[in-house]
């Protein structure tokens, strides 16, 4: 354990032909993406609070929760169409409510802390959140801006450092992942809200690294071996990057398990997220980005050889 | 690449030790008052508190210019013996016009505005219009330099206001150029400082009109201003200011002698209390109503002069309302009305929740990373492992040193760097055993393995890095403590990978002098 490693994930002189699945990996990530952007419009991504407005109020109630009495008491304040729902224990009680631009969410969220008091002497409120309709839309608005310049930077980066071909075939294999995400997070009702759209960062920062290894590595591969051809050149960058391609995913999706399990409501449903990009990122720099970068430069990047037959 | 000198290692050594004692002051109390002490801040989700986004009335200012440049204006026309008609204001554009009352005063009308007194040169610009009228608009610059200015003087209003509540530690800033962020740590129901920072408090003391008693209409010069005591009721009271709040120098809650219920005494300063003499002396008799934002407190009738600047206001108060009136006055009238438009409270059970889960994840990823890194890496493993403990303990220096604040999301992100810090280690130990495969000697492999893997960490780390500088760019809030922590663990990470890790491997060979590596 502290001389020579004990595990291994692949052998050194391991080769496996990843371009011959080229085909299959590109189509089954293409259905993929298309069924994230079907579930995307309908039924769509589930707001959360910062993007969504309105009040959000957690308390816990001293003996078990009475939501009959929380409700009645709701509407003795005017307030209607309020959702009480528990979470966690029977104490727990959630309450949440919508808001419109003519909202004041401000006042409201004052006599919905009346409410339960009201309705449940020594109850404390663990958490209570209003965003007005005019903060959230600039919130959310800000949340894609930040996205979106994202990948442009990204994009002009690794033009920068490579050629256009890797360019666009990261950013493509980006876009991809970004949707599947954002599928992953209709099928599984995560609140879509500003810490998803940090993880959303995170796995597009995980997987830009991931590619740009591998890319590196083909990079290098093309000047070290001038006459291989682009196909045999790119399977052997993945074949000897694949130790340390699944040794990172593994440390990183160890890192973020912890959170997954004990990072309570605020922070799991971000874990899931990133373990499922993690996932997503680590797959694609092999199945897809690869893939492209040999479809964009097998002309250009390899002039001089014969075309790679399919 | 195989070599260190000695001051590179000695740096190394003491940045590393500097980490070390930095993040002391986190751990251990405060031994003595007078040194340094830095600490990281909890934010307000570990620590529990209020955080307050509120949007300032810009419009109501343009108004109140508007309102206050047409009083000038009648009052100029006026004495010069002008008349006007059709006055109108649009506080959207900023201008405000008025008709001649006969065409041929248009040229004189147009004279005696423009000969007005500005605030500010260039403050408003006047020109007739088509149809004859005498149009006045107010400049975007300058009403641009008057919300700025009004926008910081509101800031320090609602700085005394909160100060004088007693919260702890308050932190008050400006977003943009019209928003205020208020984050009150340990007040996790924010309910009555809202309602403080909710009232404008502006106080006037204005003479009633006597004469039309009854009437719906308010008389020209007279505006009728709802009675705070019996709601529904109004008073015409005159729109001449006769004593301005903003002169008063202290205030407080106090018990009324007379009826023995709670008050407001005031103190006036030396043009307060001049103003209130010459204003009592000459009405004995007559109504004096006390407003505030728009409604009559009371309306005492004047017995004699009141010449000492000292008064008291009885409106009916209970203790609260009158300590907290008290407590608007002293602190002083806000320049623009604020609104609410932002809410977060975390009680304190849910912060100190959170802490533990953080702590717990993190305890937990990190021994998770290090067992894998031994497992598969072998000695150059626990040398990752020790360079992924000084970069803990460097992002804490860094976090304590600038006083940033941590966040239930910030603690996330220190771990998931924790995941993404051995990636350097990783990919220079695979390397080398490349270079091993490649039939290069141990020294040569090592050398190529550093120089060939930096190019990859510096070019893997620079687009991570992009994507958090936008976050932090973009995001609010707890966010920004997670693009933050991201930020800072790039940097630490390139430094204890590139150079702290790499000198452990460098070390070992020079004093071992192995024939083969541990890869």
């Amino acid at each position: 354990m502290f001389g020579r490693p004990l595990l291994r994930f692949v052998r050194s002189e391991t080769h496996i032909n990843f371009m011959r699945g080229r085909f299959l990996g590109l189509i089954t990530s293409a259905v993929l993406s298309i069924a994230s952007l079907i579930l995307f419009f309908h039924p769509g991504l589930t707001l959360g609070l910062d993007f969504k407005g309105g009040i959000v109020v957690e308390a816990r109630t001293a003996g078990p929760a009475d939501f009959g009495k929380i409700r009645s008491a709701l509407a003795a304040h005017h307030i209607e169409a309020a959702g009480v729902q528990s979470f966690g224990g029977d104490n727990d009680v959630l309450i949440r409510l919508g808001a419109d631009e003519n909202t004041n969410t401000n006042a409201v969220i004052d006599q919905v802390r009346q409410a339960i008091t009201e309705a449940q002497p020594g109850a404390t409120v663990l958490r209570a959140d209003a965003v007005g309709a005019s903060v959230s839309a600039e919130l959310l608005r800000n949340g894609l801006l930040a996205l979106g310049l994202s990948l442009v930077m990204i994009l002009a980066y690794i033009w920068f450092r490579f050629e256009w071909e890797f360019a666009l075939s990261a950013v493509v294999t980006l876009v991809l992942d970004l949707t599947k995400t954002i599928g992953f997070l209709v099928l599984t009702h995560f609140e879509f809200d500003l810490v998803m759209v940090a993880a959303i960062l995170t796995i597009l920062g995980y997987s830009t690294n991931d590619k740009v290894v591998v890319y590196d590595r083909v990079r290098e591969n093309l000047r070290r071996y001038r006459t291989m051809p682009l196909r045999e050149l790119i399977d052997l960058s993945i074949n000897e990057t694949l130790n340390r391609t699944l040794g990172t995913s593994t440390t990183v999706f160890l890192a973020a398990l912890p959170l997954a399990i004990f990072g309570g409501a605020s922070l799991s449903g971000f874990a899931w997220v990133m373990l499922f990009g993690i996932v997503v990122g680590t797959s694609s720099s092999i199945f897809i980005a690869a893939p492209l970068l040999l479809l964009l430069g097998e002309k250009r990047l390899r002039k001089d050889t014969k075309p790679v037959a399919g | 690449m195989m070599y260190y000198s000695r001051i590179k290692l000695f740096s190394v050594i003491s940045v590393c030790l500097i980490g070390l004692m930095l993040c002391v002051p986190n751990f251990v109390r405060k031994p003595v008052a007078s040194i340094p002490w830095p600490q990281i801040h909890l934010g307000l989700d570990l620590r529990g508190g209020s955080y307050l986004l509120m949007q300032v009335d810009l419009s109501s200012l343009t108004h109140d210019r508007l309102q206050s440049l047409a009083d000038s204006v009648r009052q100029s026309l006026l004495t010069a013996g002008l008349g006007y008609r059709n006055i109108a204001l649009d506080t959207k554009q900023g201008t405000f016009s008025f008709q001649p009352r006969d065409p041929s005063e248009k040229d004189r009308d147009f004279r005696t505005v423009n000969d007005m007194p500005r605030a500010v040169a260039d403050e408003f610009t006047v020109t007739t219009r088509p149809d004859g009228a005498i149009l006045l608009t107010l400049s975007p610059d300058a009403m641009k330099t008057r919300a700025r200015d009004a926008v910081t003087q509101a800031i320090e209003i609602v700085r005394r206001r909160i100060d004088a509540t007693g919260a702890v530690d308050p932190e008050i800033t400006r977003q943009g150029e019209d928003r205020i962020i208020v984050e009150l740590p340990g007040i996790s129901d924010p309910q009555h400082i809202k309602a403080l920072l909710g009232t404008t408090a502006r106080m006037t003391f204005r003479l009633v009109d006597e004469t039309p008693a009854g009437s719906a209409v308010a008389p020209p010069g007279d505006t009728l201003l709802p009675l705070t005591e019996s709601p529904g009721q109004t008073l015409a009271v005159r729109d001449h200011i006769d004593v301005d709040g903003a002169d008063l120098v202290n205030a407080g809650a106090t018990t009324d002698d007379q009826s023995g219920g709670w008050a407001v005494s005031f103190t006036l300063n030396s043009v307060g209390t001049r103003a209130f003499a010459g204003v009592t002396q000459a009405n004995v008799g007559r109504r004096f109503a006390i407003v505030l934002d728009n409604k009559v407190i009371e309306a005492p009738v004047i017995r004699s002069a009141i010449t000492g600047g000292n008064g008291i206001i009885t409106g009916n108060f209970d203790a609260r309302k009158a300590t907290d009136l008290g407590l608007l006055l002293r602190a002083g009238a806000l320049p623009v009305p604020l609104t609410v438009i932002e809410e977060r409270s975390i009680g304190p059970s849910l912060g100190a929740d959170s802490i533990r889960a953080g702590a717990l994840s993190l305890m937990v990823g990190f021994l998770l990373v290090i067992v894998f890194m031994a497992l598969f890496y072998g000695r150059f493993g626990w040398y990752a492992n020790i360079a992924l403990f000084a970069n803990v303990t460097l992002m804490l220096a860094i976090l304590s040193l600038f006083g940033a604040t941590l966040t239930l999301p910030g603690m996330a992100g220190m771990l998931l760097t924790l995941g993404m810090a051995v990636d350097a280690n990783i990919l220079i130990v695979e390397r080398i055993r490349e270079e091993l495969g490649r039939g290069r000697t141990a020294l040569a492999a090592m050398q190529a393995g550093f120089e060939r893997a930096t190019g990859t960490i510096l070019d893997s780390n620079a687009t991570a890095f992009l994507a958090h500088v936008m976050l932090f760019v973009f995001g609010t809030g707890p966010v920004r403590g997670f693009a933050l922590t991201i930020t800072i663990g790039i940097a630490t990470t390139l430094f204890t990978t590139l150079l702290l890790s790499r000198l452990l491997m460098v070390r070992w060979y020079a004093l071992t002098r192995p024939s083969s590596l541990p890869v």
